[in-house]
């Protein structure tokens, strides 16, 4: 035996597809289920694309595909209604994440999984295009003032909105980390220096989606989902390289932000990284130990290894007399 | 400036007629729509090209010998027809 | 996970974590006959687990998890352990599955030809089905039916059959030799008792078949038939279908195509010898 099934078994497949070969009827099963829990099911099925396999996992595999490709109709389709609605307004809008990959056809947009959509608009605009969203048949989730006026004041994104019709949300960010947080990106740059689409929607430059996206698996929550968001890095780094990408990283205030997130994607999935970077430091090993805690039953491992993540990342979003307040209140309210 | 309106190409739809109504699947959004006339008529017109409400009227008149034909309603139905995406003002 | 579990039904297979073993021990021995997945690999996984390791023991709660889940799904007491499983490997197709359209009925077969019986919980789609098996029906189904997009053939999904409050003294009366998984009493919906399909039923259960006929049973009223109109078929069966929307194109040229092909009918039934009798009376008409 000696086989570990926890993330490094799904990590192995997606790094050396052949790898796959020496896997028994288990093995398969552990794999499988990990990748689906992982939100990985497609993206490995690209990976393993013409790999010898057994029939079942196949089945699996495509199934997998089947469900991406409709999720990205569905997610291309919001894409078009955004554009439809704001359009018109003159103000640049940029796509984030999912989204971005997809609608530009790039490798990180193969076999992913889409939410939300997630847009990037100028702070100065956020009126305006809240009430051309508000036109076109959006409205809002959660009607709750104190919640809306902590949003508006503190977040990196206007409350969310949902289409009346669709049931789908938008999310309508002015920055890609909360106001509240430490590091903070330049907003500015991050529009100024887009990418023009040619439906006229933009999507970040690639060092600026590293930087969202290593942000991101850092600040935004206990790190679930990390192998995905690591999968998008590789992808990233692996279709424009990484030149400039340092720099631009110290201009966001995401250095070493970046820096660790693409010493993570290198241990799992051997993303190269740039001349003169290091290959691993200090705590690296305990954030592969929680990226990677998932078993063959699709089970979160790990328990105390998530929890100090948990705790983390509360502290990285808000200061800690802000954190005790916006507590308080919601417990006072009866809220959660 | 009139409003143009412009439909979804016709390579976007499958069209099944079912009995009185017609099925149309729309590939760019995944959506399926149940219509009943003047809708897919409309669709169908505005796939030659983009037309404005009194044009679009006009030709439903003709091709299709819509005699009560009330431009309030056509509009209404165009504005239908645009919350689902299958027609996109200009 | 402590006890597994492993089935295939029709072309789906599953396998079943649990912390405890009595499910488990209920399942293994209701689908003794059936065979396992296709590799020794699951299309989908559900788990039966205790949110506190306590709770295993303390007032067993058993709380659904797999690859598809309901957010804040109420648990289900360990008595009800095997309605949980079941629940479960239902959720998981109408989340999960992607390779055929779900239709949210009942269906059996004879003479290489489908009766599809669809509507709301209630109408005694179950209980049809099931009273059909016994007449020498084969059973494709009682929870869903599968159409194939490629082909338009229903496949068979007979997973244990589902019987509720009056229908299981009806049951037991008609099919006395059947095979019976516990009573389970007090369920949310009542009563519960489930009946394994028959062997002939298990041994065809990757057969296909054309449908020839859909049906909506209502129960309840004098006894009537009536033509059913395509658009309003094609609403209601999009409606009883989870994944419809899912399958995309696929879905609906599948679905504009069974509707197109296939009669319908509505019948009203007072009690179940009616409902038969008319059910035969319109099969014998096609």
């Amino acid at each position: 035996m000696g086989v570990a099934v926890d993330g490094y078994l799904l990590a192995r497949a997606l790094l050396d597809p052949a790898s796959v070969a020496s896997l028994d009827g288990a093995g398969w099963q552990a794999l499988l289920t990990m990748a689906r829990a992982e939100l990985l099911s497609a993206s490995l099925a690209h990976r393993l694309d013409g790999i010898a396999k057994p029939a079942a996992a196949q089945r699996f595999l495509d199934d997998a595909k089947a469900s991406c490709h409709q999720g990205r109709l569905v997610a291309l389709w919001e894409v078009e209604m955004a554009r439809r609605a704001l359009g018109d307004l003159g103000v640049p809008v940029v796509l984030l994440k999912g989204s971005a990959f997809i609608a530009a056809g790039l490798a990180a947009g193969q076999g992913r999984f889409v939410g939300d959509l997630d847009i990037l608009v100028p702070r100065a605009e956020l009126d305006r295009v809240e009430a051309a969203l508000l036109g076109a048949g959006w409205e809002w989730v959660k009607p709750d003032p104190y919640d809306d006026a902590y949003y508006r004041r503190w977040m990196h994104e206007l409350p969310p909105l949902i289409h009346r019709e669709r049931d789908r949300m938008i999310d309508v960010h002015h920055t890609i980390l909360p106001l509240t947080a430490r590091p903070t990106p330049d907003a500015g740059a991050l529009i100024a220096d887009s990418v023009a689409l040619p439906n006229g929607l933009r999507i970040l430059n690639p060092n600026d989606m590293i930087c969202h996206a290593a942000a991101h698996l850092f600040a935004d929550g206990d790190m679930s989902g990390g192998m995905r968001n690591l999968w998008d890095i590789h992808c990233l780094v692996d279709d424009f390289g990484a030149a400039g990408l340092a720099e631009r990283a110290r201009r966001h205030g995401l250095a070493s932000a970046v820096r660790r997130a693409l010493r993570l994607a290198h241990a799992l999935y051997d993303t190269p990284l740039p001349e003169g970077w290091t290959r691993s430091s200090g705590d690296d090993g305990l954030y592969l130990r929680r990226l990677t805690a998932r078993d063959g039953w699709g089970r979160q491992t790990r328990p105390v290894t998530r929890l100090g993540f948990y705790v983390r990342s509360h502290w990285l979003r808000m200061p800690p007399l802000m954190l005790a307040r916006h507590l308080w209140t919601k417990w006072r309210k009866g809220a959660g | 400036m009139a409003t143009i309106y412009r439909a979804a190409s016709p390579d976007s739809l499958i069209v099944v007629p079912v009995d009185l109504l017609t099925a149309i699947y729309h590939r760019a959004s995944g959506q399926t729509h149940l219509m009943a006339s003047p809708a897919p008529e409309i669709l169908e017109t505005l796939a030659d090209a983009p037309l404005d409400a009194e044009a679009l009227l006009a030709k439903l008149r003709a091709d299709y010998d819509l005699l009560d034909a009330d431009p309030a309603a056509l509009i209404a139905r165009l504005d239908e027809l645009v919350e689902t995406g299958l027609v996109e003002r200009r | 996970m402590r006890h597994v579990f492993s089935v295939a039904i029709g072309p789906v297979g599953f396998r079943v974590g649990s912390d405890w073993r009595g499910p488990v021990a209920a399942l293994d021995h209701l689908y003794a006959s059936y065979p396992k997945p296709q590799d020794g690999i699951a299309d989908f996984t559900v788990r039966l687990f205790a949110d506190r390791p306590w709770r295993r023991v303390f007032r067993p709660k058993v709380m659904i998890g797999g690859d598809f889940v309901l957010p804040e799904a109420a648990p289900l007491s360990l008595a009800h352990g095997l309605l949980a499983a079941e629940m479960a490997m239902n959720l998981q197709m109408a989340l999960g599955q992607r390779r055929y359209l779900l239709l949210h009925a009942s269906a059996v077969e004879r003479d290489g030809k489908a009766l599809v019986m669809t509507g709301l919980s209630g109408a005694g789609k179950s209980t049809l089905a099931a009273l059909l098996m016994a007449r020498g029906w084969r059973l494709m189904g009682d929870e869903f039916a599968l159409l194939d997009p490629a082909t338009g053939l229903i496949h068979a999904f007979p997973r244990l059959i589902s019987l509720k409050n009056e229908a299981i003294a009806v049951m037991q009366a008609a099919a006395p030799g059947g095979m019976f998984g516990p009573l389970l009493a007090d369920t949310p919906k009542g009563a519960i008792r489930h009946l394994v399909p028959d062997a002939r039923s298990v041994a065809a259960m990757l057969e296909p078949a054309r449908a020839a006929l859909i049906l909506f049973p209502t129960f309840g009223h004098e006894a009537a038939t009536r033509e059913v109109a395509p658009s309003e078929v094609f609403v209601r069966l999009t409606q009883a279908s989870t994944n419809y929307v899912a399958l995309a194109e696929r879905g609906f040229t599948a679905l504009t195509r069974l509707v197109a092909e296939t009669p319908a009918r509505a019948i009203d039934y007072p009690d179940t010898e009616s409902a038969i009798a008319q059910v035969e009376a319109l099969w014998a008409s096609l």
